[in-house]
């Protein structure tokens, strides 16, 4: 296909520009870097609202409905829907869009799936990378799913400015087993299928919870933010307007106590360090370990005429002198 | 194309409630290191379209089990060159008489697998494909 890959494609919302872009930011990063540098100096970043919870929690069929509460308001959304990848294979079942049936032809959205690729280092820088290309292209809000289970979740839900935790009230004492940082990333709970007979016990399991949190934590983000616990049923679209109002609630808070901008720095300079970590790893370490100068070194560490403290100070020492090469 | 980040959307187009077929075949995509959307049942030829450009993938698998491939697939095909993705590997399995796969070769379908065809040779021809 041909079709121009430029700032203005992506500007003008072509989405087969759009999507052409996503597909570099994952696979052909050192290309699309000249692109990246121009949109992001030239566009102001969308809301992002992130979204976890355990699977079968109905964290798609609520994205589908919430975007849907907001297009109706004539915005563009877009949704980017992240699924793990398999670390055997390295593939990947994306299966987010069975839920979204309803927004899958809107206009004004965009539904992304992306795979996590099991990046090394956490994060995977592509993640920010797509929101810039998405802000780019005119959506307001950006809506980041993920299947929330371990760290790398934690992680991504954390580069949202209003955050989602979905639970199910079938989930019972298992919430008790959520990641710490699951519950402090949480700016907004959600009880989902909240019409089955033991949804008001997990309300108050929850509630504890969040009691507990609160006074474990008087210095943390949402000191000033008293966590809500939304009840909707997502096949239904109950609750959906409270769901909505409560994001919109909590980004009042965020700008009113500038916090946003808090949010903001420090998912910026956490990309920065992503976007170093790759690099060393694409410009020193990967090349590294392809030679057979470091399989003498590992031969040598198993030999015990090394050990690995020392091999590391030396490979360190040689990338500094290469560096010295670059900067003369 | 590096083969590592094949993408492929798997559909089920139209009024067809059985999808483990396409299941399967979504697995074992997945499992031979690709990467796959899976759309689920009862999809319109737009939705099908429109996800495998906002998806950006390469191939398109549609499973169809209910006989309207005639009606279906020319719409699908329609669609993917109005939207400038003709250039998209599609191809088809599921309950297609055989005195129906050269018509629909001869809109664009590159090939059509029927029932009982081995995941690893789905796989090898994909592969192939990309390749060239």
């Amino acid at each position: 296909m041909i079709m121009e890959i430029s700032a203005e494609g992506v500007r003008s919302g072509d989405e087969r520009i759009i999507a052409r872009v996503i597909s570099q930011v994952e696979n052909q990063r050192q290309q699309v870097f000249p692109l990246l540098k121009e949109l992001y100096r030239s566009t102001e970043l969308a809301y992002l609202v992130g979204i976890t919870g355990p699977p079968g929690s109905g964290k798609s069929t609520l994205v589908e409905k919430l975007v849907l509460s907001w297009t109706a308001e004539e915005e563009k959304v877009a949704v980017i829907a992240i699924d793990p990848s398999s670390e055997f294979s390295g593939g990947a079942l994306l299966g987010d869009r069975i839920r979204m049936g309803k927004i899958s032809t809107e206009k004004n959205v965009f539904i992304r799936s992306m795979a996590t690729r099991g990046y090394l280092g956490g994060l995977n820088p592509a993640i920010f990378d797509t929101v810039v290309v998405l802000s780019a292209a005119g959506y307001q809000k950006v809506v980041i799913e993920t299947v929330g289970v371990g760290q790398n979740e934690i992680d991504i839900v954390r580069l949202a400015d209003t955050t989602l935790v979905v639970t199910v009230p079938e989930a019972g004492d298992e919430i008790q087993t959520f990641k710490a940082g699951l519950m402090e990333a949480g700016d907004i709970f959600v009880l989902n299928k909240a019409d089955q007979p033991t949804a008001s016990r997990m309300e108050l399991i929850l509630k504890q919870m969040l009691e507990m949190n609160d006074s474990e934590n008087h210095s943390s983000d949402n000191s000033n933010w008293e966590v809500p616990i939304v009840k909707t049923v997502g096949t239904e679209g109950e609750g959906i307007e409270e769901l909505r109002r409560a994001v919109m609630q909590h980004r009042d808070f965020l700008s009113r106590s500038r916090k946003e901008r808090y949010n903001r720095s420090r998912v910026i300079r956490n990309h920065v360090v992503h976007l170093m970590e790759e690099f060393l790893r694409n410009h020193y370490i990967d090349p590294l370990l392809e030679s057979s100068a470091f399989q003498e070194i590992l031969a040598g560490i198993s030999a015990r005429k090394t050990d690995p403290y020392t091999a590391v100070e030396q490979l360190l020492k040689s990338f500094n002198k290469e560096q010295g090469k670059h900067e003369n | 194309m590096s083969q590592d980040n094949i993408k492929v959307l798997i559909a089920k187009p139209g009024l067809d409630g059985h999808d483990r077929g396409a299941k399967v075949i979504a697995r074992g995509l997945k499992e031979a290191g690709m990467e796959v959307v899976y759309t689920g049942l009862r999809q319109t030829p737009e939705q099908i379209v429109k996800a495998a450009v906002q998806e950006d993938v390469d191939v398109i698998g549609l499973s169809i089990l209910s006989g309207a491939h005639g009606e279906l697939f020319p719409v699908i095909m329609d669609k993917l060159t109005e939207s400038g993705r003709n250039d998209v590997l599609v191809l088809a399995g599921g309950t297609i008489p055989d005195d129906d796969h050269q018509k629909l070769k001869d809109i664009g379908i590159r090939e059509i697998f029927k029932p009982g065809t081995s995941i690893a040779k789905i796989v090898d021809f994909i592969r192939q494909e990309m390749d060239e």
